[in-house]
């Protein structure tokens, strides 16, 4: 119900009192109200600006945080007022929703920081007024396109290993830029289609006489060396035609698609032209489709960025296009119409009939005005002047909207790339700062360390040691400390880690391998990478550092196991006796490996992390105590 | 003829656009469409203030922060201070989403607007919520009686009763249980007149009904039902 509808409730109530002589049984009991109190001011306090408001105004929304007993979480007993820690700014809106029933959405707000609010608050954005709910909505849709095209940039950048080699060719053809193959064949059609295009071009040139003769064409004195030509075009389009459709996901769909029906014309006329030979009847018809060669020019829009946006718009303003036909229609039978009757009188009139006029009215409203035919009566002039006046205005109407079109596509566009080659910078620059976290907990680890020392000796006036650190960074680094004794594991850097593997991996070079290996092949020669480790199963865990950001990606298997024994017999079929070989060199029993891939940075690396340490002497339980019962095995 | 038509016609044009070029500069003053903006203004301008807070309270049985606490919601839902009858159906349908409160609420508009202006103001607004919520008995059971006798002529008729019956049960909508029947209304009329009707004369006057009402115990319990409304 609405906020205003609410206050009228009480008026509805009394008035079924209308109803009750003509009850005929007893009514139910009214809902007590338990502790009734007269209508209060209270005093919400956001971020230091003070809202008042009367309590009924917002318990017209019970379901809201506002509304409801959930505010009370918020009560500053020593001020009396409720403490909202938030945006005062957007606050004002949302106050003004409880108070009018009507929920604003100003225009000034960015609008993720604006979803946030509502959502703090308990208010659907579904609400928002009619008034604007059209801008919220487009800037809701512009932000998710934004976001949709940066996660499939990234999505295009992770190679995925087990793609059969139909989706490698599809991908090379889709993005030239994947391989150097798929650069070259890119390259290749595009000289081929310029060739082809040009051939198309020059064989009509007349090209020099031949002694006896009239001027001829090129591509009739030349015919055998153009036919070569062509030939070998046709050729390569054939070829990259049978490979795209083999190569394509759906053939289906591809088959109606846009470029491949532009394909299928391009090379048309050649095969037709084979098969016909010199069949007088049919020459005609023959010349007729070599106008369709001309075709072969829109398959550089596989080339070029700029003529797939201006057939997208083009596409997008089918409306605009369309209505801008229609009122040209209409107009030039109109004027046409009238100029024939116009001129009807004059003698030698070129206005023969009424579509002999359409030509000078559409010639005369698009100012092109050959003047091949031009009125003689004064009533032809007038109408004639009135003609192209009104035909400047008709077509300058819907320009703009198609302008304008093109303008945000092509813009959308641009910024979708800038923003993909701005994001590797970015991403690098987030990388280091979060590194620089994870070496901070090593660092105070070091100092720690020696801070324990010296306890033990009896020195607690060096309790600082070095730069004192903040109280968050001691309890996270606290933390983590937990976590390292917890798992009987501690973290270390990275040189250190790949230390360790390389000596491993030089004492026991296992043949056994684990069944899924990821090809990549430069972590094929660290232990750690070809054996299978059990690890626990830890929500956000991501390999730290550089190791894994070289790694594309991993396969985790999941394995339910609950008790030690069945754990093991589960891993018999991974690598157990490679595991057992090496374990006593490597003491790399339980790791716990990648789980997500490396693009995104890791939310803070040593989080999860527990690396095997440098001489750890303890016996290496297969499960840590932290373990869930799902275990997760990388395979690389 | 077809020339001389076409060279009129041409001319004709030409003054036509004459004409208006002319209207562009101010010199042809236009006749007429002067006054029709400001009519708009009319609408509204049209506000209502409501009496004195002491005034009402002293015709109401309300408590200054009752009438502070109604006029504040009748105002945010009215700000021009009026409630018309379409306003008034929109509010009171939307309590009943299931059916069609449109016709109960026009009854309803009625017995409310006292003087008939065809707008509730906040007084009568008021002033009926005082009868219902802090009257005694005997003035609800006026009013209730003034709410059926639609013509106010002092009689409940059958017919009057019917239509109130009918759109009583318009509010239930269709997705009743039992389903309504189409004589449901009828057959509740008839037992209320058995009732109400002592002397079968077919109207229900005044005292028939308080006299009624006044032995009949559920009625007597329910009138007391929204005391505590405010």
């Amino acid at each position: 119900m609405a906020a205003g509808v609410a206050a009228w409730l009480p008026f509805a109530r009394a008035a079924a009192i209308g109803w009750m002589p003509v009850a005929n049984c007893p009514m139910p009991l009214a809902p007590a109200e338990k502790n009734k109190r007269q209508d209060e001011l209270i005093i919400l306090n956001v971020s230091g600006r003070r809202f008042q408001t009367w309590r009924t105004t917002l318990e017209r929304y019970p379901d809201t945080l506002l509304g409801s007993t959930e505010k009370e979480f918020f009560f500053n007993e020593d001020t009396k007022e409720y403490f909202f820690d938030r945006d005062p700014e957007v606050f004002r809106c949302v106050l003004n929703f409880y108070r009018t029933g009507k929920l604003h959405y100003p225009r000034y707000e960015c609008i993720s920081a604006y979803d946030d609010e509502l959502a703090f608050y308990g208010i659907l954005p579904e609400i928002i007024g009619d008034c604007c709910y059209e801008e919220y909505k487009d800037r809701k849709r512009e932000n998710a396109e934004r976001l949709m095209d940066d996660n499939d940039s990234e999505n295009n950048q992770e190679s995925m290993p087990s793609l059969s080699f139909r989706q490698t060719m599809w991908r090379a053809f889709e993005n030239p830029h994947t391989s150097t193959l798929a650069l070259v064949f890119y390259y290749v059609t595009g000289f081929f289609i310029a060739v082809s295009v040009i051939t198309n071009v020059v064989e009509t040139v007349p090209c020099g006489t031949v002694p006896g003769s009239k001027e001829l064409p090129c591509g009739e004195r030349y015919s055998v060396a153009f036919f070569c030509l062509d030939t070998a075009c046709v050729m390569i389009f054939t070829v990259e035609y049978l490979l795209r459709l083999f190569a394509a996901p759906s053939r289906y769909r591809f088959i109606r698609s846009v470029m491949s029906i532009i394909d299928v014309v391009a090379i048309m006329p050649y095969y037709i032209g084979l098969v016909m030979t010199n069949n007088e009847d049919v020459s005609g018809a023959f010349v007729t489709l070599r106008v369709f060669r001309v075709f072969r020019i829109f398959k550089f829009s596989r080339h070029s960025q700029g003529l797939r946006i201006l057939g997208y718009t083009l596409k997008s303003c089918a409306s605009e296009l369309g209505f801008l036909l229609f009122s040209l229609t209409m107009a030039i039978i109109i004027f046409a119409t009238v100029m024939f009757y116009a001129e009807k009188g004059s003698s030698a009139s070129k206005f023969t009939s009424i579509p002999a006029s359409f030509w000078y009215t559409i010639v005369t409203m698009t100012t092109l005005g050959y003047g091949d035919m031009v009125p003689k009566t004064i009533a032809g002039k007038i109408f004639g002047s009135i003609c192209s006046l009104s035909g400047v205005l008709v077509i300058a109407l819907p320009v703009p909207v198609i302008v304008s079109n093109f303008s945000r596509i092509y813009h959308q566009n641009q910024r979708a790339d800038k923003r993909r080659a701005q994001k590797k910078a970015r991403l690098a620059r987030i990388r280091v700062a979060k590194t620089g976290s994870s070496n901070a907990y090593l660092h105070s680890k070091r100092n720690g360390l020696l801070n324990e020392a010296l306890e033990l000796t009896g020195t607690p006036e060096e309790e600082h040691m070095g730069k004192t650190t903040s109280l968050i960074e001691s309890q996270h680094h606290h933390l983590l400390h937990c976590l390292e004794k917890t798992t009987n594991h501690e973290f270390i850097d990275e040189q250190m880690f790949e230390q360790n593997c390389m000596e491993s991996s030089m004492q026991n070079y296992s043949s056994t391998r684990s069944p899924s290996l990821s090809s990549h092949p430069g972590l094929t020669t660290t232990c750690c990478s070809r054996r299978s480790k059990k690890t626990t199963h830890l929500p956000s865990s991501n390999l730290p550092a550089t190791r894994l950001r070289s790694m594309q990606e991993l396969s985790t298997i999941h394995i339910q196991g609950s008790e030690q024994p069945s754990l093991t017999t589960s891993r018999s079929s991974l690598n157990l006796k490679a595991d057992d070989g090496l374990r006593p060199n490597c003491k790399t029993s339980q790791i716990t490996t990648a789980i997500i891939s490396i693009p995104t940075p890791p939310a803070l690396t040593p989080e999860g992390e527990s690396r095997p340490p440098p001489a750890s002497p303890g016996p290496n339980t297969n499960i840590p105590s932290i373990a869930s019962n799902v275990v997760k095995v990388s395979a690389l | 003829m077809g020339i001389q038509g076409m060279e009129l016609c041409a001319m004709a044009v030409v003054v036509l656009l004459f004409i208006a070029v002319l209207k562009q500069f101010g010199i042809l003053e236009p006749m007429s469409m002067e006054d029709s903006s400001d009519s708009e203004l009319e609408l509204s301008t049209v506000r209502h203030q409501p009496e004195g807070l002491d005034q009402l309270q002293t015709q109401t049985k309300f408590t200054k922060k009752e009438l502070q606490s109604l006029y504040r919601g009748f105002k945010n839902e009215c700000p021009t201070g009026l409630v018309d009858e379409d306003t008034f159906k929109l509010i009171y349908s939307q309590f009943f989403p299931q059916g069609d409160a449109t016709t109960y609420a026009h009854f309803l508009f009625n017995a409310f607007d006292a003087d008939g202006n065809g707008a509730i103001r906040f007084e009568d607004f008021v002033v009926g919520l005082s009868i219902l919520l802090r009257g005694t008995v005997h003035e609800k059971l006026k009013w209730a009686f003034n709410l059926y006798d639609i013509n106010k002529d002092g009689y409940i008729t059958k017919e009057e009763m019917l239509a109130i019956m009918k759109s009583i049960y318009d509010m239930m909508g269709h997705h009743t249980y039992p389903i309504l029947r189409e004589d449901a209304p009828l057959e509740h009329v008839e037992r209320f007149f058995q009732k109400m009707d002592r002397n079968q004369d077919g109207v229900v006057t005044i005292e028939e009904f308080l006299e009624t009402c006044q032995k009949d115990e559920n009625i007597m319990n329910s009138m007391q039902l929204f005391e505590n409304v405010i």
